[in-house]
């Protein structure tokens, strides 16, 4: 006979204000089964759990039901609470009379008979609860960063720092990612590249990171702990133990034509390329859609300077299996594509630019060697427009994002700053919808930018740029003065709003990470836990999770790491048993709950049992991996014939609940 | 063809091909075929019988048969080829142990028919279209296609979805005729059509003859005779309960049956089972796109595979998909 022990909390006023508790807990208390019910105000607390832990003991209780709020909240609590008393975690219930009741209604009546109901179907489901013991994984300690910008970088560096073996996979030549890119940073005006690029070559020197760049994560197996990825190292045509980076080769390669992506295409390279001075890992690589020789078969120039003898022109993709116990994505963020803004006319001119491509126009290592020119005929610009929030917070239109991109109002201050600064003969304008500049030193910056640097800042937006005789006409709206503005514009700068990486959606899918509508990566919980995905064992660093500038990146990277290295430390993980679990006798071996399981936790294996007249029967029948399955239960509704269920939240026991519920 | 089925039987078992033969004989009458393992030569000389009435669809037997030793030769008519693969795909037949002779295939007749045109029966040969009936009263010339089973007029399919060997000629899709019944009851307004169930369903004896022939329903314990699941051999306890046994047949076969409408023709009551199928099979074919189970091993049942685009039926207000 089950002994259960009922307890309504209160919540404070939480629960009690809508919810009359004390006859929750008196009607409950008849329930069949139930020999103990009482009421407290706040059951999570040090002396509501010693209630636990005594009835407990001094009823001998069986099973407990906790009518108190969701059991993402506290479940993990009064499981540990039962543990202590000595009673199966397992056998611990909650029913959620907070979300799913208190707070949603109104009438203390209905809300106390809604109560009275979900505890009674807390109470048909502990009947028939079983003790679960939770098994134990092993973990290899070693974790992969997936992608190599200053959040991968930064994630890197602190996991290796606490002793930990690190990949980071890069899908480019090199890593550094877009701060690379970027001149200088906000709100201090420092050179990106001079605090980038030591960390890099930190990167590089660290024996405990190898970095796979030119390499894409192909396929993800396994669980927490115990993940097994492929990496594709696609072919550079280059040697990596040979070639030197000295790059001799990239300057007599004949094939010049070749945009050059780390400029925005806003110059050439060779086929043959390093993409910038400070790469690393500063190898040289065949950019194959425009090489000669690979193309062709006739030309073979750089294979011919080369010293080392590092061209190969038969390299292959090579794939290499590798295991981890921890995955940090790190794939970063890319501009929106401007093709459908054509009111700002950025396919029709080329002097109207992205704020990514002003900061390469900018940048000493840039197509202008840092001096600002107007790409298209190479002179000073006098008149700049700078236009924010082209693509961020518009939704409805389907062209942008319904988010704020949060680094634009910066950035854009600091562009405004840079070239009052350096060309006081230039008039700036920045369109603005609201400067946004929360951060430590930010607003100060912007109204620097105002006040010191006499950045004409006008609340409006610009409704059109028409290219004509060698000027941008610019036509906008002053909003505050409530009038229509023309300026002629020598250039025009957007700041396009981020959007995550391309490749970040096919990684999801591997990795089984959830991701929002817009393609960023879910973190488990938005302020509690900021950096984990809702799948165990893979972590979220820098603008994959959301648009943020380099200190947030660098901070999330830290906390990123800090995750993992508490993962790696550890030589076991405690598995949830609340995993599905076959019954061998049943299964048909169909393979239906293998084809749905998300996680790749169901196998097949031929086991022998036994057959009428004393033989046995060889059979196909499922086997579930109790450290990969997250107890998901699609499995358990795919079987046909009722086999799998799930352990915690069998079949009979959601029957029962529903049972009770209806009666 | 009757004695080309045979010939081929003999000869699989006499090159060694396969040990057994699985294939129809003869019950109590000349039409009430019933599935048969042949085991020698002799014995299928003696008992073989392919005719208009070798009806029962032998997939599912294959399932116990090759858990046996040895290699067993199957003798199976279009429809039944789709339930094969079907089985195939859901690893519950020994690929390696069958050796699939497809029997192309002009109809299954259907003696109530026969008997209404033709008084006392006594056997049957088929001379093209025709079949030449001998009864007590003489010889009786039939259009096929006059007395063919319900099922048969409703083909889906003559296209063999396997083989390793054809007698006869490959056949072709036979499109969407099939969902005439269908449409019909869609056709009918939410009472008549609780009002035909009802009549249809109320004539249920539960014998589980449906069950039993099903080549979807092959479960190594069916939920009806688990004990834990808490619905073993329970009697109705009300007429709609009645109602819901065949309705919680179609759903467990749904996506995987491949309407090959053995259920409706072994129903000792006569009701239309197969039209509870087909529903299924048309909405599905509807919300998700064609989809014939059975026809190929690799494609995934509509009803346990997931795509981002998938349609809600149950928040849809109008059919075709959640893009309208």
């Amino acid at each position: 006979m089950q002994r259960i022990g009922v307890f309504v909390c209160w919540c404070g006023s939480n629960i009690a204000a809508t919810v009359d508790v004390a006859r929750v807990a008196q009607t409950l208390a008849k329930e069949p089964g139930v020999v103990y019910a009482t009421d407290y105000q706040y059951m999570c607390s040090e002396a509501g759990q010693k209630l636990i832990a005594d009835a407990i003991r001094d009823y001998s209780l069986t099973g407990v039901v906790i009518c108190s709020c969701s059991p993402r909240m506290h479940e993990a609590t009064f499981r540990k609470t039962a543990a202590r008393a000595g009673l199966n975690p397992y056998l611990v219930e909650i029913a959620n009379i907070r979300e799913q009741c208190s707070w949603i209604h109104k009438n203390k009546e209905d809300a106390t008979e809604k109560a009275v109901i979900l505890g009674r179907a807390a109470i048909a489901k502990v009947h028939l609860n079983a003790p679960l013991t939770a098994g134990k994984s092993p973990v290899t300690k070693r974790a992969l960063v997936i992608g190599g910008g200053i959040a991968g970088i930064q994630t890197a560096l602190d996991i290796a720092d606490a002793g930990f073996e690190v990949d980071i996979v890069e899908k480019k030549p090199t890593i550094g990612g877009k701060m690379a890119q970027i001149d200088k940073t906000f709100p201090t005006l420092d050179c990106a590249a001079c605090i980038l690029t030591p960390k890099m070559v930190d990167v590089a020197q660290n024996e405990k990171i190898n970095v796979f760049a030119y390499s894409e994560v192909e396929k993800v197996q396994g669980f927490v702990g115990n993940f097994t990825v492929t990496i594709r190292h696609k072919a550079r045509y280059v040697d990596e133990t040979k070639c030197t980076g000295c790059g001799l080769c990239t300057e007599k390669c004949p094939q010049k034509k070749v945009p050059n992506e780390f400029n925005l295409g806003m110059d050439n390279r060779r086929a043959i390329y390093i993409p910038f001075a400070q790469a690393v890992p500063k190898l040289a690589t065949i950019d194959a859609d425009y090489c000669t020789m690979l193309k062709t078969g006739k030309c073979g120039v750089c294979s011919k300077v080369c010293s080392a003898g590092a061209i190969d022109y038969k390299q292959q993709d090579r794939l290499e299996e590798r295991q981890y116990g921890a995955i940090v994505a790190a794939t970063g963020f890319n501009p929106i594509s401007l093709d459908a803004y054509g009111e700002y006319a950025y396919n029709q001119s080329p002097d109207v630019v992205t704020s990514l491509e002003f900061e390469r126009l900018m940048n000493a290592a840039g197509p202008t060697g840092g001096t600002l020119l107007r790409p298209s005929d190479g002179k000073h610009p006098h008149t700049l427009v700078f236009v924010q929030c082209v693509g961020s917070r518009c939704d409805g239109d389907g062209r942008g994002k319904s988010y704020c991109s949060k680094i634009c109002c910066m950035y854009t201050a600091k562009h405004a700053m840079l070239c009052r600064e350096k060309y006081p003969d230039t008039e700036v304008y920045v369109f603005y919808i609201d400067v946004r500049t929360p951060g430590k030193g930010f607003d100060e910056f912007y109204r620097r930018a105002v006040e010191e640097y006499g950045v004409h800042y006008i609340k409006g937006q610009v409704g059109k740029v028409v290219p004509q005789d060698g000027v941008l006409k610019v036509q906008a709206s002053d909003l505050l003065e409530n009038r229509q503005l023309h300026i002629d514009a020598d250039m025009v700068i957007l700041a396009a709003a981020m959007e995550p990486d391309k490749s970040a959606r096919p990684l999801a899918t591997m990795l089984t990470a959830s991701m929002d509508t817009n393609d960023f990566f879910t973190e488990a919980h938005p302020k509690l836990r900021p950096v984990e995905s809702p799948t165990a064992g893979v972590f979220l660093s820098g603008a994959c999770q959301g648009p943020k500038d380099i200190p947030e990146t660098v901070a999330q990277a830290g906390a990123a790491a800090a995750k993992v290295i508490g993962l790696l430390a550890k030589d076991s993980l405690t598995c949830n048993p609340c995993v599905a679990k076959p019954d061998e006798l049943m299964c048909n071996g169909c393979s239906s709950c293998e084809k749905v399981c998300p996680y790749g936790a169901i196998t097949y294996v031929n086991k022998e049992f036994r057959g009428p007249n004393r033989t046995t029967l060889l059979r196909r029948v499922a086997s579930v991996n109790p450290a990969v399955c997250q107890g998901c239960g699609a499995c358990t509704v795919a079987c046909p014939s009722g086999a799998m269920d799930l352990q915690g939240f069998s079949n009979r026991q959601i029957m029962a609940e529903v049972d009770a519920i209806c009666k | 063809m009757q004695a080309d089925v045979k010939q081929r039987a003999i000869a699989l078992l006499k090159e060694g091909t396969a040990d057994r033969v699985l294939g129809w004989k003869a019950g109590e009458f000349f039409y009430d075929l019933t599935p048969a393992v042949f085991e020698t030569s002799e014995e299928v000389e003696r008992d073989f019988v392919w005719s208009p009435f070798s009806a029962p669809n032998l997939s599912k037997y294959l399932i116990g048969e090759t858990r046996k030793p040895g290699k067993i030769a199957a003798f199976l008519k279009p429809c039944d080829t789709y339930s094969f693969q079907q089985l195939r795909k859901e690893h519950r037949i020994d690929r390696e142990k069958v050796y699939v002779v497809a029997v192309q295939c002009g109809g299954m007749c259907d003696i109530e028919k026969i008997k209404a045109l033709a008084k006392a029966p006594t056997a049957i040969r088929e001379e093209g279209d025709m079949l030449v009936v001998s009864t007590l009263y003489g010889e009786k010339r039939l259009p096929r296609q006059d007395v063919l089973a319900e099922r048969c007029l409703s083909c889906k399919s003559t296209k063999m979805a396997y083989y390793d060997e054809l007698l006869g000629d490959d056949g072709e899709d036979k499109g969407d005729g099939r969902f005439e019944g269908v449409r019909r009851l869609e056709a009918m307004t939410p009472e008549e059509r609780y009002q035909f169930w009802r009549g249809e369903l109320s004539r249920c004896i539960r014998c589980n003859a449906c069950r039993n022939v099903c080549p979807a329903c092959s479960c190594e314990k069916c939920v009806f005779d688990n004990p834990t699941s808490g619905v073993e051999n329970k009697a109705a306890a009300n007429s709609f309960e009645e109602n819901m046994f065949h309705i919680i047949r179609a759903f467990h076969v749904a996506g995987r049956c491949t309407d090959c409408g053995e259920c409706s023709r072994v129903c000792p009551q006569h009701i239309p089972l197969h039209l509870l199928n087909r529903k299924l099979i048309s909405d599905m074919n509807e919300l998700y796109g064609p989809y014939q189970a059975g026809a190929d091993l690799e494609t995934r049942p509509p009803m346990t595979d997931f795509r981002y685009d998938d349609p809600e039926p149950s928040v849809v207000a109008r059919r075709g998909g959640a893009q309208e």
